[in-house]
């Protein structure tokens, strides 16, 4: 077995655009559940309609990239308040519920064939990103050294994506250290509590959850972006629940989290993909057909996550401590 | 039955007679026909009642009496059936919960809610009220909060230290014991400045020596002018600091008085007190109120 061509792979999926995108969309939803306590299920709901936002805009009705980005923010926030208004007053389930019912309606309706002059409807959209690559400042070529390397394009959207990673976190960082991140934890822990000393804790939950989806909708722009073409079908609800595995792994509450979380996971994923892979061409594993690996892996990195949960429960960086405290 | 930490037994409530939903000279907090029920169970139906301006009023009864209640419902924590009740003259009817400890009404509640994975000094800061950097955008002008930061750490250390718990501050609430979370929230809930604080069962759980100097600061807060609305099962506490007591049983206020007023009310004693608090005897009663039994 090669195994610096397996870490070779798993390292350039850990540092590449896909995982940069999981991380943004994670760290809204450590905005979310992390600080808030919103038990959000449906974030690959703020990715469908951020990244719509983009493909619709430019796609169909021709208007310039940049507010293609405006409109995919602004339909999180209408998401947002969607969800919140009816939900935020009552108890936390009921998010929970919404959201995750409000996201999969959210992709039938954009996959729907009245609305395929639109959206596309199952066939998506392609050719929105044209302008994002025209603006690549790296002249074409390879960038990196050896098994490393990445070509002009990956390393403008790598660039981009990660640059807003670290905008994100700087924000999020700023946020949660001042007095208005402390009311934000304080509902968390209890929003009566928080209420009775005189804070709107409905207002605050809504600007938790409108944060939390741009983030979302950022991540679906550029998920899109990357790929050049969108498709409903990729805004399944299994996206929401990478997001929460990559959440909880790096250590919900943390700031850097989500991206640890993100990097990992990605990592791992990469990392038994090549290894379940060249077992079978080498004839070491011989009761799992290639076809098979996909779900396999899966199984594999819930187990890693189950094993995690079980031996440090507060993700990579969390704080045991804190974890450990009983809340009621 | 002491009176030693009301000092000077000053009578606060002069010329008030002690008859249920007599009216005070100078009502703060006046409640009219409220009336809360659970399923058949009505829980709270107080006629009218009236809480004096910068006193200490007791609010007794047996368990199941409606006290939690009647607290839940007039700090907008639960919806009344029907009834008013006004604050400083504002009507409150419908107002959420923050708002009405904005008015200046601020409450703990009986099963402490201590914000467990903060910090006890996390706890005070987050309840002093006008935080510039509590407003989301305001949150980015560091400089702008980071005075108001400074003098809400003072006052949260001077509370802290009232309190006994200066030495804990940067430890999670979380790790505190149960009596030390009932004083953070004590702490806290004076954190906002009210103008009125209702205590449900303060010193439940307090070590008793820490209860005698609680006291103390409780009647320090009214003689500032605070009022204070508290609920509580212990008699010496309540004998001994209470300007008024106010009696509920089965959601009614069935008695109203001085604490020697109380003491002596037959209808009390055999709804709550039992034999141990009958020692002035048994004067014939001239109360109006609704009666039991
Ligand atoms: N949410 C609720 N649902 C149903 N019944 C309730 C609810 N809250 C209170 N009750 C009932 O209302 C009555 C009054 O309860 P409450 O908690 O106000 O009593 P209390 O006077 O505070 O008693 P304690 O001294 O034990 O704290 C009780 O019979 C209780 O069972
Ligand atoms: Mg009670």
């Amino acid at each position: 077995m090669d195994i610096l061509q397996v870490l070779a792979d798993a390292t350039r999926s850990a540092i590449g655009p896909v995982a940069a995108v999981y991380a943004l969309a994670a760290i809204g939803l450590n905005m979310h559940f992390g600080y808030t306590g919103l038990l959000n299920f449906g974030q690959v709901g703020f990715m469908l309609v951020g990244g719509y936002g983009v493909a619709v805009s430019v796609s169909t009705f021709g208007l310039p990239l940049g507010v293609g980005f405006l409109i995919g923010i602004a339909s999180a926030v209408a998401l947002a308040l969607v969800l919140g208004l009816p939900t935020l007053r009552l108890r936390a389930d009921y998010l929970a519920i919404t959201t995750i019912a409000v996201a999969e309606v959210a992709r039938l309706i954009y996959r729907a064939e009245f609305l395929r002059d639109i959206t596309g409807g199952v066939y998506g959209l392609q050719s929105f990103s044209t302008a994002f690559y025209q603006w690549n400042p790296f002249p074409s070529g390879t960038y990196g050294f050896g098994w490393l390397s990445f070509s002009a394009r990956d390393l403008w959207v790598m660039t981009v994506t990660w640059g807003l990673v670290l905008v994100g976190s700087a924000v999020m960082w700023l946020l949660i250290h001042s007095p208005w991140g402390r009311v934000i934890k304080g509902i968390r822990e209890d929003e009566d509590a928080v209420r009775s000393l005189g804070k709107n804790v409905f207002v605050y939950k809504m600007q938790s959850l409108i944060i939390g989806g741009v983030f979302g909708a950022l991540a679906g722009a550029m998920l899109v972006v990357n790929q050049q073409t969108i498709t409903p079908d990729q805004f399944m609800p299994q996206v929401t629940f990478y997001l929460w595995a990559i959440l909880l792994l790096g250590g919900a509450g943390r700031t850097l989290g989500p991206v640890l979380g993100s990097v990992v996971m990605w990592f791992l994923l990469s990392v038994t993909d090549s290894v379940l892979r060249q077992l079978i061409a080498t004839d070491v594993i011989t009761f799992i057909a290639s076809s098979e690996i996909g779900g396999v892996r899966h199984a594999l990195v819930g187990v890693a996550l189950l094993v995690l949960i079980i031996f440090r429960p507060q993700g990579l960086i969390g704080n045991r401590k804190e974890m450990l405290i009983n809340v009621k | 039955m002491s009176s030693d930490v009301n000092g000077a037994t000053v009578d606060r409530m002069a010329g008030v007679d002690p008859l249920p939903g007599v009216a005070k000279p100078d009502p703060i907090l006046v409640v009219d026909g409220v009336r809360r029920s659970f399923g058949g169970l009505t829980a709270v139906d107080v006629e009218h009642l009236e809480v004096q301006r910068g006193t200490i009023t007791a609010l007794i009864g047996p368990n199941g009496a409606g006290k939690s209640t009647l607290f839940n419902l007039l700090t907008g924590f639960d919806r009344v059936d029907s009834g008013t009740w006004t604050f400083q003259g504002k009507q409150l009817n419908g107002l959420g919960g923050h708002r009405i400890a904005r008015e200046g009404m601020v409450r703990t509640f009986q099963l402490t809610k201590a914000l467990t994975r903060l910090t006890v000094m996390e706890n005070m800061l987050l309840a002093a009220p006008g935080q510039t950097g509590e407003r989301i955008l305001g949150s980015f002008l560091r400089p702008q909060w980071r005075k108001q930061e400074e003098a809400n750490r003072a006052r949260a250390e001077q509370l802290l230290e009232r309190f006994k718990l200066l030495a804990k501050k940067d430890e999670m609430a979380g790790s505190l014991s149960g009596g030390q979370r009932k004083l953070l929230e004590m702490a806290r809930a004076l954190m906002v400045n009210p103008t009125m604080i209702m205590l449900d069962e303060p010193m439940a759980g307090v070590n008793p020596a820490l209860v005698q100097s609680l006291l103390e600061h409780i009647t320090a807060l009214r003689d500032e002018g605070m009022t204070v609305l508290f609920v509580e099962h212990d008699m010496d506490v309540i004998m001994g600091i209470s300007d008024w007591i106010v009696v509920l049983s089965e959601g009614k206020v069935i008695a109203e008085g001085r604490p020697s007023d109380i003491r002596a009310d037959q209808r009390v004693i055999d709804a709550y007190l039992g034999s141990g608090y009958e020692e002035s005897g048994r004067e014939p009663q001239t109360d109006t109120g609704e009666s039991h039994e």
